[in-house]
């Protein structure tokens, strides 16, 4: 709240930003200079500042992904000071305040970097290829109507609620940002734990883990070496645990499997 | 233009079967024959499209986002109705229905509530079979919470992220579809005009966000759920991007728009703070189940909450409304808010709030149980805020939440204009004048699983197969003029941001056609937001050019429809001379500062026809008829 913490000063901060017109052209840093910030914007009204100065210069704005600012859409990205979502863990890139921040600083702000991510203009990245990850398994096939009453699967609540722990990935992608490898294992794993977990997803158990991670490789994301970036800088707190799961998943699936 | 709801004979609880049984059907062997357009990627176009692709139509979905999972669906917290009555508490579906019609202020149509009431049983059996993980019991069955404006506990949950789990339950139908060749998904994509042959919607105008393509779509029906048009107020809880285009686009098209007034304005949101806010964060209802709301009795009492004795607090909702306490409807809470901070006894350094308090509760049920239950929003509230809200209570305002009005639609989901459809929050079907607690989430999902499948079958099969091409004239003229309209935007060149109209443009929405509206103000904001919109096209500053990815570009078309948007809503809320739900005129009320209706004049659906940028519409009535439920002062004391 404005005002709330009379401490509170305006902060002048210097931002290296990464231009790129389009998804062929070659990027650099960009040093912008801003001023009067208050520590109680959000990171990203504070981007807006900037840009509503840059376009009364008649300037091009700095093209960044985000929509909601609640932190659960997923939208919003950025590679701040060399962390994916910056310094704040467990929190998003639209969550982050400027509190969070010094008067002077400077600040590094980047896309998401990774082969499968191409860059579309500035900080902008097409993240579709986690779309099609999830349209190589990421469901259970029932059509719409024709379901037993929701009471009939009783599920016991200790697994109702590490399956849903592991649905609530947003599919920032901040896991491949993070990763050295940009192997997006974290967000696919999340996904076959999630289901593989519930007895709803027991059907199509094993041919959804092959599938998707075929898809995954196809993308061109990286292997998964176990380094566990990707948990630590996960917004949401999404567990290395669901990698473990997903490589069970895919030895048992691979050794029994008919999917040959 | 005489508006024909459609709405079949017979006894309510038998009017959705009889119809179901009479609309007629495709043979499964044509459906592969008709393409069918969905904008929007939420609850309600994510399922209606999954759904549609099962029964064999070839769908092609757009979305502005990069993906169908980031529409704003995502982002609602408490929770889903349903009557299952799985807590045998005394609920059923004329219960919802009820409940319902009453938070509405007798403002929807019977018959499509009812409806919604049938449906809502079947939308949780659906989600559970897709591997929503809703909350559960330690014995493995479904969990409920009560939720305002009802006295049972219905209300289907996923800790706070309810919406998150329901859309990718739907976004992993449509998935599904997408990988069975069923459905073409086109993301990053914007609608920007819908196209008519021979008077009916046959498809539509897009332009591609990274790349400037303008291209036509054709197809034989043309459903539109963009969601709702709070954005018009600038500061709302809806996404940055949610927006009216593709909804305002059909209405200049010919789409009448119905009750454009009714506003919803959340009780429970976290306070502005200053002038570069860009939105407002909802905390969820549900935290009235356990917080309580209070503020100083006396005023400018500015001592911090925790040196306020309990005798000199007042608890208005608990005071003024026994019954429902702190779970009244939202427009009755949000009032009351604004009331209380009207009187001077707001907190905060704005003085524009009003506290939301948990201290009870944790003293009762322990830290760790309401942890459990919010730790989410809590969380959320103190990224947001810097402060603890389990140490201090959180301060909260009313804002601009969701929008009962929308395009105007028959029983079957059909706006006036033959082959458009209109779902979930886009239409006005469902809420009336005030919408109650987790009853988006069911309306999207029940229109989309539920209700288009059937509907849209009755319309194809008296249509021809043939296809229309996107050469046709009409779709080079609507192509043309998009065309237009942009290279105009950005041929300005003028002096405000796009950002700077929106604000100028919000305030005026908010302080004259808010949360308490007058003829006088109302009329005042109608001559400043024609001046606005003119000084628009004439004064705006955008950069760059149609062919790139231009963000700037993306909002100034919608902005230009928010301030033609804007003074219709006007015009309906000062036609609307009575009080009701969340349209509140202060020439109307009753002397306890409720709202009071005028059924004998305003029993009707305001149905808005288009008739030029600097026209008046013209208004068309739908009467509603009320045969199963008495009209009443809505009562929660």
């Amino acid at each position: 709240m404005a005002g709330n913490n009379p401490n509170s000063k305006p902060m002048n901060l210097t931002l290296k930003v990464w231009r790129q017109k389009n998804t062929n052209a070659s990027g650099q840093l960009v040093t912008y200079n801003v001023k009067d910030i208050s520590p109680e914007m959000s990171f990203l009204e504070m981007m807006d500042v900037l840009n509503e100065d840059l376009l009364r210069q008649g300037q091009d704005p700095i093209a960044f992904d985000h929509d909601c600012r609640e932190g659960i859409c997923g939208m919003c990205s950025l590679y701040i000071n060399g962390r994916a979502h910056g310094p704040e863990s467990g929190t998003t890139t639209c969550q982050l305040h400027m509190r969070k921040f010094s008067d002077g600083d400077t600040i590094v702000i980047e896309p998401w970097r990774a082969n499968a991510f191409p860059i579309h203009k500035d900080l902008s990245v097409d993240r579709s290829a986690l779309d099609r990850i999830q349209q190589a398994g990421g469901y259970v096939s029932v059509n719409t109507g024709g379901v037993p009453d929701a009471n009939e699967i009783p599920i016991p609540k200790s697994i109702a609620d590490k399956a849903f722990d592991a649905a609530t990935c947003i599919q920032c992608g901040a896991c491949v940002a993070a990763c050295k490898n940009a192997s997006a294992m974290l967000f696919l794993s999340a996904k076959v734990s999630q289901l593989a977990l519930l007895p709803q997803g027991q059907v199509e158990r094993k041919t959804r883990v092959e599938n998707m991670l075929a898809q995954h490789d196809e993308e061109g994301f990286g292997s998964c070496t176990n380094i566990g970036s990707c948990a630590a800088e996960c917004p949401v707190g999404i567990s290395l645990e669901n990698i473990a799961i997903l490589n069970r998943e895919y030895i048992v699936a691979k050794a029994t499997s008919e999917n040959v | 233009m005489i508006l024909d709801s459609k709405i079949p004979d017979g006894p309510l609880a038998e009017k959705w079967e009889k119809h179901k049984f009479n609309v007629k059907l495709v043979n499964p062997a044509n459906k592969r024959k008709y393409d069918i357009i969905i904008v929007g990627s939420g609850l309600a176009g994510a399922s209606a499209a999954a759904t549609l692709a099962e029964l064999g139509y070839n769908v092609k979905v757009f979305s502005f986002h990069d993906s169908a999972r980031r529409a704003h669906s995502i982002a609602a917290q408490g929770g889903i109705n349903a009557a299952k009555n799985y807590q045998n508490d005394g609920d059923s579906v004329h219960r919802l229905f009820y409940d319902t019609i009453k938070g509405g202020d007798y403002r929807a149509r019977e018959a499509n509530v009812y409806r919604l009431a049938q449906v809502s049983v079947n939308i949780i059996d659906q989600c559970v079979a897709q591997g929503v993980p809703f909350a559960r019991e330690y014995g493995g069955l479904l969990a409920n919470r009560s939720f305002g404006g009802a006295q049972v506990s219905r209300t289907f949950y996923a800790r706070g992220q309810t919406g998150q789990q329901l859309l990718l339950g739907a976004y992993s139908a449509l998935n599904r579809q997408i990988a069975y060749g069923k459905v073409k998904m086109y993301p990053r994509t914007e609608m920007l005009d819908l196209v008519l042959v021979d008077g009916k919607a046959r498809g539509i105008v897009t332009r591609n966000l990274i790349t400037g393509h303008i291209e036509s779509h054709s197809a034989h029906a043309v459903i539109l759920a963009t969601g709702g048009y709070g954005n018009v107020f600038y500061l709302s809880t809806n996404a940055m991007g949610s927006n009216t285009t593709a909804i305002w686009r059909a209405h200049k098209k010919g789409a009448l728009f119905g009750n454009p007034c009714f506003t919803q304005i959340h009780p429970t949101c976290i306070p502005v703070s200053g002038d570069y806010q860009s939105k407002l964060t909802l905390m969820s209802e549900s935290l009235r189940n356990d917080g309580r709301v209070w503020v100083p009795k006396a005023k400018g009492d500015k001592r911090p909450p925790q040196n306020i004795p309990e005798d000199e607090r007042d608890y208005f909702l608990e005071r003024k409304y026994p019954a429902f306490g702190n779970l009244v409807p939202r427009d009755v809470a949000s009032r009351n808010a604004k009331q209380a901070c009207d009187e001077g006894r707001g907190v905060g350094s704005t003085g524009l709030a009003v506290y939301l308090d948990f201290a009870d509760a944790i003293k009762r049920d322990g830290l760790d149980k309401v942890s459990q239950k919010y730790g989410n929003l809590f969380d959320m509230y103190a990224k947001i805020t810097g402060e603890n809200p389990y140490e201090s209570p959180m301060r909260i305002y009313p804002a601009v939440h969701y929008t009962m009005g929308g395009l105007w639609v028959d029983y079957n989901l059909m706006t006036s204009i033959p082959g458009l459809y209109a779902a979930g929050e886009a239409n006005f079907s469902d809420h009336g004048a005030n919408r109650l607690g987790a009853s988006a989430l069911m309306q999207g999902l029940a229109d989309g699983y539920f209700v288009l499948p059937y509907t849209i079958g009755d319309y194809l099969a008296n249509m021809p197969a043939a296809k229309v091409s996107v050469d046709h004239p009409a779709f080079k003229e609507a192509e043309g003029a998009v065309r237009a309209d942009i290279q105009k935007l950005l041929s300005i060149n003028g002096t405000k941001t796009v950002d700077d109209f929106h604000k100028e443009l919000g305030h005026l929405m908010w302080d004259y056609c808010g949360m308490a509206r007058n003829a006088e103000g109302l009329t005042y904001a109608k001559g400043k937001i024609r001046e606005l919109r003119e000084e628009y096209w004439k004064n705006v500053k955008l950069v760059g050019v149609n062919e790139e990815f231009n963000q700037t570009l993306e909002k100034a078309g919608r902005v230009a429809d928010f301030l033609e948007l804007g003074e219709l809503m006007v015009t309906d809320a000062l036609n609307r001379n009575e009080s009701c739900g969340g349209h509140f005129r202060e020439e109307y009320q009753t002397p306890e500062n409720e709202a009071l209706r005028d059924d004998e004049n305003y029993t009707y659906v305001a149905a808005w026809e288009y008739t030029g940028s600097n026209s008046e519409p013209i208004l068309h009535k739908e009467e509603l008829q009320f045969e199963n439920v008495k009209l009443t002062q809505r009562s929660y004391k």
